[in-house]
């Protein structure tokens, strides 16, 4: 018997409305949690280069805990360790909410750190000798520039975010990998499934990468 | 005569390194010291003194009446002071995401709370006043080293500063453009303002100086009128410095 197999087109097409329902959720948790991640990551970051190091050691210890651990350990600890420690449940949409947060929130401390120290210090000496304060130095001369050179690594880290999202679907989060799960469960076109599941993430990120050129492209020709 | 720097006995040290050793020293009111001295030998360090860009260990600054106190002690004081000190740098640090307009205008608007149209009819001014008045809105980049310098320039002034400190201004610059710089320099001088130049010029320094300076490792070791400094230096160190510098 000969056995041939066939990428089903149908069965593809068939698919795209109950996959797309696991967007908003593939979307709410990305740039929910990149949100929040970049709040922690602007607060961190800022902290690890701060002269006191009652401030840095706290931060540094964040940056190197959520870094060195898997995302995948992180939202299992969350979803499943937490809520003993709370005395109840925690939702799988904020469990992976969270996730994203912390995770990347520790990502961005070291790109809010490293842009920040790639500012020459001539910069903030010509705020100060202007007599302008540390503070208005850092913030009208200083993180423009250095935000201007996170875009790059800012774009990188968001576009991980979005993938990692993809292992939240063991917590059950009805995102875009745990919508094809349930699909294919019933309907066995595993190939195909898993195939639009890939183009919806490689779509989500393309439109990204497109946004966040422009976006670098718009502050060229001052840097 | 009012005394706007006044340096007593102060010593400045980067780690063990000893580099500005007993400093007296006094500029007045309308005063043009320029300071020469080898590279290392502490001249640039002794001006970002004045202005607290860098902390001495002992001795005492004053600076237009307002006492620094060492290891950057006294902040209000040295609030004050960078109000009222502009500097000038090597390497200009304009800031690169502003146009040539708004780095004028930020520290007026910041620091003395002026409106966006006194700010900018300040940079025009000033910037008619350097020679460069078609720019305001390039960005630095686009503008050449000297013209970029006239810029810092322009933005120190705009701050109505009491003293400008310069720290070797032209030495950053391609040769066919320190003149420039130098030109607008000597036009402040002229208007009376009290400068603290560290240059390695020798000729400006001999033409627009009313008292030269020179360090040896950290050291006031001579001390008087361009003329006298340049013409008949009485320390030998002195002597071996501008032979040197003025040999070729």
């Amino acid at each position: 018997m000969e056995f041939q197999f066939q990428f089903d087109w149908q069965a593809a097409i068939d698919s795209i409305p109950y996959l797309a329902k696991g967007i908003p959720y593939t979307l709410l948790i990305s740039f929910g949690g990149l949100l929040i991640g970049f709040v922690l990551g602007i607060i961190f970051g800022l902290l690890s280069i701060n002269k006191n190091r009652f401030l840095r050691w706290p931060a540094t210890a964040y940056i190197e805990i959520f870094r060195g651990t898997p995302i995948l350990v992180q939202v299992l600890f969350i979803f499943y360790g937490l809520p003993d420690l709370i005395g109840g449940p925690i939702d799988p949409l904020t469990a992976g909410i969270a996730a994203i947060a912390l995770n990347s929130g520790a990502y961005i401390s070291e790109v809010v750190r490293g842009g920040v120290q790639s500012i020459d210090k001539g910069q903030t000496e010509a705020g100060l000798s202007l007599g302008l304060s540390r503070t208005q130095t850092f913030w009208s001369i200083i993180w423009p520039q250095a935000f201007r050179r996170m875009i790059p690594p800012l774009g990188n880290q968001a576009i991980v975010s979005i993938k990692d999202t993809s292992l939240f679907s063991v917590i059950g989060v009805g995102e875009l990998v745990r919508q094809g799960q349930v699909y294919i469960a019933n309907t066995f076109t595993a190939f195909e499934v898993y195939f639009v599941v890939a183009i919806m993430y490689l779509a989500i990120t393309l439109s990204l990468s497109l946004v966040l050129r422009l976006l670098e492209r718009r502050g060229v020709a001052s840097v | 005569m009012t005394q706007i720097v006044k340096m007593k006995g102060m010593n400045k040290y980067f780690g063990k390194l000893h580099v500005l050793k007993n400093i007296d020293l006094t500029v007045e009111q309308g005063e043009v010291v320029v300071i020469i001295g080898a590279s290392g030998s502490g001249k640039s360090t002794l001006i970002r003194c004045v202005n607290g860009l860098e902390e001495f260990e002992s001795g005492s600054v004053e600076v237009d009446s307002h006492p620094l106190a060492p290891k950057g002690g006294n902040q209000k004081a040295l609030t004050e002071i960078r109000k009222e000190v502009g500097m000038v740098f090597q390497q200009f640090n304009l800031f690169p995401h502003l146009t040539v307009r708004k780095n004028i205008m930020l520290a007026p608007m910041k620091v003395k709370d002026a409106s966006q149209v006194v700010a900018n009819a300040t940079a025009e001014r000033l910037l008619n006043r350097v020679g460069i008045g078609n720019q305001a809105d390039k960005y630095p980049s686009q503008l050449s080293g000297g013209q970029q310098q006239r810029v810092a320039i322009a933005r120190a002034l705009a701050m109505e500063p009491r003293l400008m400190l310069f720290d070797e201004p032209t030495s950053a610059l391609d040769p066919e453009m320190i003149g420039e710089v130098l030109d607008v320099m000597r036009e402040l001088a002229k208007e009376g303002m009290t400068m603290m130049v560290v240059t390695h010029e020798m000729g400006f320094a001999r033409e627009v100086a009313d008292r030269v300076i020179y360090i040896h490792e950290g050291q006031i070791v001579e001390e008087g009128k361009p003329h006298d400094v340049f013409d008949n230096p009485q320390n030998e160190r002195t002597q071996s410095f501008l032979s040197r510098v003025l040999a070729h």
